[in-house]
């Protein structure tokens, strides 16, 4: 099934969008490129799951659509100039230059240099339905809104149902819009699923929102205060943003698990995704192995264009960061203003009622009056600080991570590759020894062996690139 | 009562006293005696000020002349009012705060440690925001300090004093010192049971029903003046914070910005220029609410607090009256020390109509003061957000 899937249109849409710069779009291309595989040899795709796309055969270069060199990657978009809220264009993965045989490093190498600009979306050939499809102008025509959250249940086993409402006129969706109820962990489970499809083969997956077991004690235990209706009003927003970033991602939208999500009005429960399941464990002890591998890899970068870009990737997240945690003083500045703001209030207006001049008492009361709107204005504001710019910057700061994994990802792909080259070569003087020692079987099952590894060794290549 | 502004010829850098001084408005001022603080250096931990006075009173030997004063020479002079029976039926002008930089001091050296951590912007920034805190609360108790001078200068009894000549005059130093510790432990106790006379000598009704009602009027004023005083304080802090957040947004934003030269990128630039911007004017905001609404507030916590004090002498002069008038009658009826009995409550009658009297002239006074104070306040209040709105716009 999966040889024969071809790959998503990458929309003429997308060429356009990048002029649209100046009206403060964000633009966040990712340059990782994935290899295809040759569809020769499909079994050392066994790695690759279904849904990847493979296509283009031998070294028919793609088109390169060459992006303007003053654009930015890392564009962010923010919000003080005006209210509006950009729209976010997600991660594009630009797909590689022309695939190669697995032979030799170089090859592969020279024709992605040979794509020269630093974010090229490559546009693929594509079937002949598809381009049909795409011009009768349905591409990215899909808006996904997260609505009425509920509370469903009671005491420790309540959660809260969204509401996902598509509308869209994409072709393969069966209706044009639909509206399913999903919770929190359904949402995580999509990820984690896309996330092991996608993620080794080097697309950038959008970040799920964070589990927050105190918020959702609180909103479990049906606590009705201020800070628990934030809470569900901040994560119904990220999971909002969460899915339009994953619909925009072309190859991810041709993926039947996400279509099912959308979809199907009921879901198999993502047992996985709870905190404290084996599932759960299992991934701390994963993410502590990799922190540790991490240390002791030390790729030999041989692209210095991945070098530039991990560098530029540094920098941006520790500015990101450091812009975000600003953000979220002044966030958290302007709430306790407008708090304050309301207390004098109210001690102007008392104040004005004990003076016993009648104007001045007045002028005090009024004055009393006019903080308070004060008050009011500045929790607008501070709102409308937190939703569009502080959740913005940490949606961004958790991409560069997911971006970051990749660049693990190939760093991990780039060592078993090592390491089987490794193998193979003292494979091979085995069986250099056995045919000196002129032991036939002993032949035979060394060049099984032989070939094996060098399936072994072709397969990692594919992904380190 | 007539309201003079002051204009005097003052050093450029302390020019903005005269607004801060205009807190109090009720500055009668004639020839015979002006006092105002023509320049004030601040060395490591005092401040010194310069006392110029011109005069034309026949005590003062020259028309003209300064002198150097420290803060606690005014808390001095203060003290000598208090402790002075005569002038028990006067409201005595609050003494100036304490000048008080820890805090920026604290900030400085804040700054200062934490000077590798930032760019080289950042910190030249927040360097001369620190500057010019330090700057607004030097001229703020320039002020404060200045306005205890005038309020005693125009008081008719009270600028007749003799401690105040001598402060004016003296060319030397007065050998004041703060108070050591044993003192200051001293001032607690007293101030301990003075509050618990207060509570004892309140519980008295009152004859005189003007003073009735401005006892419970103060009383409940105070408290009020206080409340608000506190938060409206808070409220000035916060949005000074918030104010010097933008500050850093917008140093990260242009870091942001300086990355490449691509559009975004200029737009960010631009983004933190406007930042830049608004910071600066709603620092402005915040130091004007500070200047106008919370050192209002804050000055007429300690001007409440002296009328309390004045009616609480008066309180107790009225209680020592009646309970010579007792003593009087029980010396009449035993028939012995009945002269002693009966001079000491003459004089305690006599103290008695005295504060009376003139705490009815100085409490009525006080009223029109704040009425007018808060007037000219609050309305410059008004009219300096409406002008930083039109820049906003």
């Amino acid at each position: 099934m999966a040889a024969e899937r071809e790959p998503p249109p990458l929309g003429d849409g997308k060429p356009a969008d990048f002029e649209e710069q100046e009206d403060g779009e964000d633009l966040f291309t990712s340059t990782v490129t994935t290899l295809e595989s040759i569809p020769s040899s499909p079994e050392p795709i066994s790695l690759l799951t279904e849904d990847v796309s493979t296509n283009s055969n031998g070294p028919k270069p793609a088109e390169v659509v060459l992006e303007d060199d003053t654009e930015d990657l890392f564009a962010e978009a923010t919000e003080e100039v005006s209210l509006d809220s950009p729209e976010r264009e997600p991660i594009i993965s630009s797909e590689p230059s022309p695939a190669v045989t697995p032979v030799t490093p170089t090859t592969l190498i020279a024709p992605r240099i040979e794509s020269k600009s630093m974010s090229a979306p490559v546009i693929f050939d594509r079937s002949r339905e598809e381009i049909e499809e795409e011009a009768n102008g349905d591409i990215f025509d899909i808006e996904i809104g997260v609505s009425d959250p509920e509370k469903v249940g009671d005491g420790m086993n309540a959660y809260m149902a969204y509401r996902v409402t598509t509308k869209t006129s994409l072709s393969m969706f069966s209706k044009n819009e639909f509206s399913v109820k999903r919770r929190f962990s359904d949402f995580l489970g999509l990820h984690s699923k896309l996330a092991n499809k996608y993620l080794h083969v080097g697309y950038i997956v959008p970040p799920a929102p964070e589990k927050s077991i105190v918020g959702m004690t609180k909103v479990k235990v049906g606590k009705e205060d201020l800070s628990s209706t934030e809470f569900v009003e901040k994560r119904r927003a990220a999971l909002e943003r969460y899915l339009q970033r994953t619909v925009k991602h072309p190859t991810l939208l041709q993926d039947p698990d996400l279509r099912q999500f959308l979809e199907s009005s009921e879901l198999p429960r993502a047992v996985n995704t709870q905190a404290l399941s084996g599932a759960g464990i299992l991934r701390m002890v994963n993410k502590a192995a990799d922190a540790v591998n991490k240390m002791t890899i030390k790729m030999n970068e041989s692209d210095a264009w991945f070098e530039e870009k991990q560098q530029q990737f540094e920098n941006l997240d520790q500015q990101l960061r450091k812009l975000h945690a600003n953000v979220e003083a002044l966030v958290c500045h302007r709430k306790e203003l407008s708090a304050n703001t309301a207390a004098f209030a109210k001690s102007a207006a008392m104040l004005g009622n004990s003076e016993d001049h009648t104007a001045l008492s007045r002028a005090l009361s009024q004055l009393a009056e006019v903080e308070e709107k004060i008050d009011q204005l500045h929790q607008e504001q501070a709102f409308a600080d937190f939703y569009m710019f502080s959740e913005l910057l940490s949606d961004y700061i958790r991409l560069i991570a997911a971006v970051k994994g990749v660049f693990d990802h190939r760093m991990k792909c780039w060592q078993k590759w090592e390491d089987a080259q490794i193998t193979l070569l003292k494979k091979r003087e085995t069986e250099a020894k056995m045919m000196v020692a002129n032991k036939p079987d002993k032949i035979q099952q060394a060049k099984n062996e032989i070939r094996e590894e060098i399936e072994e060794v072709g397969q990692p290549l594919y992904y380190s690139k | 009562m007539k309201q003079k502004n002051l204009n005097h010829i003052l050093h450029p850098h302390i020019r903005t006293v005269t607004e801060l001084k205009a807190i109090n408005v009720d500055l009668q001022s004639d020839a015979a005696l002006q006092v105002d603080i023509s320049d004030a250096l601040s060395e490591r931990d005092k401040v010194k000020f310069t006392v110029h006075t011109k005069s034309s009173l026949p005590n003062f030997k020259q028309n003209e002349f300064s002198v150097v004063r420290q803060h606690e020479e005014f808390i001095w002079l203060h003290d000598s009012f208090v402790e002075n029976e005569d002038y028990a039926g006067y409201i005595i002008p609050p003494a100036p705060p304490r000048p008080d930089f820890d805090a920026s001091r604290e900030k400085l050296q804040k700054l200062g440690e934490g000077e590798g951590s930032m760019t080289k912007e950042e910190f030249t920034k927040m360097k001369q925001e620190l500057e010019a805190e330090y700057l607004a609360i030097f001229k703020k108790t320039v002020a404060m300090h200045e306005v205890f001078l005038c309020r005693v200068a125009a008081h008719p009894i009270l600028r007749k004093d003799l401690n105040f000549h001598v402060f004016l005059e003296y060319n030397q130093d007065l050998s004041v010192r703060g108070k050591n510790k044993k003192e200051k432990l001293e001032d607690f106790f007293k101030n301990m049971v003075k509050s618990a006379d207060g509570v004892i000598v309140s519980g008295v009704k009152d004859v005189d029903d003007f003073f009735e009602h401005e006892r419970t009027f103060l009383l409940e004023y105070h408290n009020r003046v206080k409340d608000a005083s506190a938060k409206s304080d808070r409220m000035t802090r916060s949005h000074k914070s918030a104010a010097d957040d933008y500050n850093r947004i917008g140093s990260s934003l242009y870091a942001l910005g300086t990355q490449d030269s691509t559009d975004i990128c200029k737009f960010f630039l631009k983004v933190s220029e406007l930042f830049d911007k608004t910071r600066k004017i709603e620092a402005r905001v915040s130091a004007d609410e500070d200047l106008k609404l919370s050192d209002l507030l804050k000055y007429y916590l300690r001007e409440s607090q002296a009328a309390k004090d004045l009616l609480y002498r008066r309180s107790r002069s009225l209680v020592d009256y009646e309970n010579a008038n007792k003593a009087l009658d029980k010396a009449r009826a035993k028939n012995k020390d009945v002269l002693q009995a009966e001079t000491s409550q003459q004089l305690c009658c006599q103290k008695f109509e005295k504060i009376s009297e003139s705490a009815k002239q100085e409490l009525i006074d006080f009223k029109t003061r704040r009425v007018a104070a808060f007037r000219k306040n609050l309305v410059e209040l008004a009219e300096l957000e409406l002008k930083h709105a039109k820049v906003m716009s």
